[in-house]
């Protein structure tokens, strides 16, 4: 039961906003997610944002991930280091 | 003419009530000969030569007025579409409305001035028509229901028995939008983008049949989707069907409505699309043909049609990271889920 | 963003993955059972086609994490008795109408003239309960910890705002004790857990460490991407490999250690543990959510109605497929007599319940293993 879609907030008030995904908008409440700021990107669930969605963090995944499985899209299995740790 | 801003009983007595809606409205709006003469049934002039083609729809669309259309405007559509896809060069339509006691006249309007408005684009002529009014609470304002006449080429054999492995499914343009832009409303979303396709497609549909393509087969992706549509299809000619994922085109905005309320854009109306089964050799001039035409410009190859496999799904997504997966059937009616 | 996310559906990472998984399949000396115990990982699994790709060796199976799946019987008779009160509008999650409860369902109800409507959110049944002050509103409070705060939220707003015709049937579950039961049930065989990404987000990956502390079983968050989902098993396959169980957190882009206190403390503030039962797994003590007794007022369960003795369908065996015993396949019912157009156990009318991912995804798979 964890339907929940990335949104970026465009509007912001008091309690709630304003978020968009891929052009379409709906209001949101920011009761659970009272950072968010205009521009920021959160995780939607049934109506309210449950939490903001780091950047950051996403970027070190996929890069955790290309360390264990070997350049992504170039010859598997000869860079790869090892037994890779995910955090 | 007396002004009237609601639908009455009355209206749809026969009485004097209904003659006003009839003469104040409709005859205005729906200007063609046939319907002047206001007899019980519309005498026409000789079908031409070909077979004639027949069909029959109802329109019970909430809200009745959304972005890129209203439901006058897409119950002649649909019903347009419904013989276009046949082969069928549109003529004749019927409409028949049932509205609800208290039903704005405004809205009224806006429907029949839509409907007048597709009848006009599709180049057919509305040429009878009825009123019944329901008590309030027993409908839900307006209901439609058309029928069409058309006809076919005597020649002309398409149809789903035609269909054989080999072929390839193509699109006119990209799917789900009315029926995403018609449950973002109902739920509260907004998008400048997401709007309704529909639209006639007599013109695309007769051009496509022209253009020298093998066209085994046509149809319009209407409720339950392309899914739904595809599920029919292969299930009536006993073969497989594969879709590309990666060659869908689905709009961002409907990708996004689709994702907040948990539907799948296989499953949602088009209501200006076409979908056609080409012969392999043939689909790239039935692109050329249908992207050349202002109905059809972002016409897609989408799948294939194989031998039914036993074992294997009837109708296959070959999803983008290299899975697949079985497209079924509409099962139910479109509920937006959280989980 | 939407780039960013994009990356998690990567084809080439989802090649990259799989041979991984092929190279690390080709070291295990016996089959592993991974489960995933969330209903969402049980449908992004089927919708991407996960299965097909995995190697021999590595199985995947769905537990307990639907919350339609193990919400009672007598929950649904419960709603559908309120449904039937003439002042009251039951406000659901989508996913709730078609579940059969004992003898009827709320779509059913709803087609012979009981007010039920089906929403989105929580605050959408709030708003239902302004516009109609006249009626009671009663909002089915099915759900985990992802869902549970967001209808605690809606009852904070309902509290500030004095409305006072908005009450909650409390049905709501949590994760830790069925995980605790599935590990001392004796007929479950799990190797490793794929811990839900969302709840995640709400309760904090520290919140799992009895998993490796306790019981010594790998366990791994991950998000809903085949490129999370394939990283959250590949890592899953490397801890078991290594005979060191931990708790990894795989979704760090939203799931942190501590979670989200806040959701965590709107949850404290309105719920409190409570007895309840699960579909298939009976009873589990301290394992659902139900109103604190200074919001008694807010709680639809002390609404006098007569309801129908509950009864399950016979010859279901939802329990034993939410407990990874059996597979779809082997109930009775399935296919035969319980499909999505009739299901007759909660498996099968969720989107996201075992036997519905089963039968619209699965059941051709078989011949088709990567």
């Amino acid at each position: 039961m964890c339907l929940a879609v990335p949104m970026q907030v465009v509007e912001r008030r008091e309690f709630d906003g304003t978020a968009e995904v891929g052009g379409v908008r709906r209001q949101v409440s920011l009761m659970m997610c009272p950072e968010a700021s205009l521009g920021d990107y959160v995780l939607v669930h049934a109506g309210y944002a449950i939490t903001l969605i780091d950047e950051a963090e996403a970027q070190r995944t996929l890069e955790l991930i290309e360390q264990v499985v070997g350049p992504i899209g170039g010859s598997l299995g000869e860079s790869y280091a090892g037994d890779g740790v995910l955090q | 003419m007396k002004r009237f801003d609601r639908i009455l009983l009355g209206h749809g007595a026969g009485g004097r009530l209904t003659q006003d809606l009839v003469r104040g409205l409709f005859l205005p709006t729906f200007d063609n000969p046939a319907l002047h003469g206001l007899s019980d049934s519309a005498l026409l002039d000789a079908l031409p030569s070909g077979r004639p083609a027949l069909t029959t729809d109802a329109f019970v669309v909430d809200p009745p007025v959304f972005p890129g259309g209203d439901l006058g405007y897409l119950s002649v559509c649909g019903t347009v579409n419904d013989l276009a896809v046949a082969g069928a060069r549109p003529l004749w339509l019927t409409w028949a409305l049932i509205l609800e006691e208290g039903c704005e006249e405004s809205l009224l309007r806006t429907i029949a001035e839509g409907a007048a408005r597709a009848a006009d684009e599709a180049g057919v002529k509305i040429v009878a028509g009825d009123t019944k009014v329901v008590p309030r609470g027993k409908g839900d304002r307006i209901y439609a229901v058309t029928t069409g006449l058309g006809v076919s080429p005597i020649e002309r054999d398409m149809g789903d028995h035609r269909i054989t492995p080999g072929d390839a499914v193509l699109v006119s343009g990209s799917l789900a939008d009315h029926g995403a832009t018609v449950m973002a409303c109902r739920h509260g979303l907004e998008g400048r983008g997401l709007r309704s396709d529909c639209m006639p497609l007599a013109s695309l549909a007769d051009a496509l049949l022209e253009c020298g393509a093998d066209v085994h087969s046509m149809h319009d992706p209407t409720r339950g989707g392309l899914g739904t549509l595809c599920a029919e299809v292969a299930g009536r000619a006993g073969l497989r069907i594969t879709l590309q994922e990666s060659s869908l085109p689905v709009r961002s905005e409907v990708k996004g409505a689709c994702e907040l309320l948990g539907l799948d854009p296989l499953h949602l109306a088009s209501e200006g699309r076409l979908v056609a089964f080409v012969k392999d050799g043939d689909a790239d001039k039935a692109l050329a043909c249908m992207r050349g035409h202002p109905g059809g410009r972002e016409a897609e190859r989408i799948g294939d049609v194989e031998e039914r496999v036993a074992g294997r799904a009837p109708v296959a997504l070959l999803t983008a990271i290299g899975g697949e997966r079985p497209v079924d059937l509409l099962s139910g009616a479109n509920l937006p889920r959280i989980c | 963003m939407s780039a960013r996310e994009d990356a998690f559906r990567d084809p080439a990472r989802v090649a990259a993955l799989t041979a991984r998984l092929r190279e690390q399949a080709g070291r295990l000396e016996r089959e592993i059972a991974i489960m995933e115990v969330c209903g969402t990982h049980t449908h992004a699994i089927a919708e991407a086609g996960i299965r097909r790709l995995l190697p021999t060796g590595i199985r995947l199976i769905s537990g307990p994490g639907c919350p339609v799946c193990v919400t009672p019987v007598d929950y649904l008779d419960r709603a559908v008795a309120l449904a039937r009160l003439p002042d009251v509008i039951v406000c659901t999650f989508g996913d709730l109408i078609r579940v059969p409860a004992s003898e009827t369902s709320l779509e059913h109800e709803r087609a012979v003239g009981c007010d039920v409507r089906d929403v989105y959110s929580a605050r959408d049944a709030l708003r239902v309960a302004r516009d109609n002050p006249d009626r009671r509103v009663v909002f089915l409070g099915v759900g985990f910890e992802t869902t549970l705060p967001t209808i605690a939220a809606a009852l904070d707003e309902a509290e500030r705002e004095g409305i006072g015709n908005f009450q909650v049937l409390a049905g709501g579950k949590l994760i830790e004790p069925p995980l605790r039961a599935l590990l001392s049930d004796g007929e479950v065989e799990v190797d490793a857990f794929l811990l839900p990404g969302h709840v995640s987000v709400i309760l904090g990956s520290d919140f799992y460490r009895f998993l490796a502390d306790e019981y010594q079983v790998p366990a791994a968050i991950a998000g809903f991407a085949p490129v999370d989902v394939l990283a959250g098993i590949s890592e899953l396959v490397r801890q078991i490999a290594s005979g060191r169980p931990r708790v990894a957190n795989l979704y760090p882009r939203v799931v942190c250690a501590g979670g989200n206190r806040l959701a965590q403390e709107l949850m404290e503030r309105f719920f409190e543990p409570v007895d309840t039962r699960w579909r298939g797994l009976g009873e589990i003590p301290a394992s659902g959510l139900g109103l604190r007794q200074s919001y008694a007022h807010r709680d639809a369960g002390h609404i006098e109605v007569d309801v129908v003795r509950s009864r399950e369908s016979p010859g279901c065996r939802c329990g034993e497929v939410l407990k990874g015993v059996i597979e779809p396949p082997e109930c009775p019912l399935y296919e035969k007599v319980c499909v999505p157009d009739d299901p007759r156990g909660a498996c099968m009318v969720s989107s996201e319940g075992t036997c519905a991912a089963w039968y619209r995804h699965e059941r051709y798979a078989a011949g088709a293993r990567a």
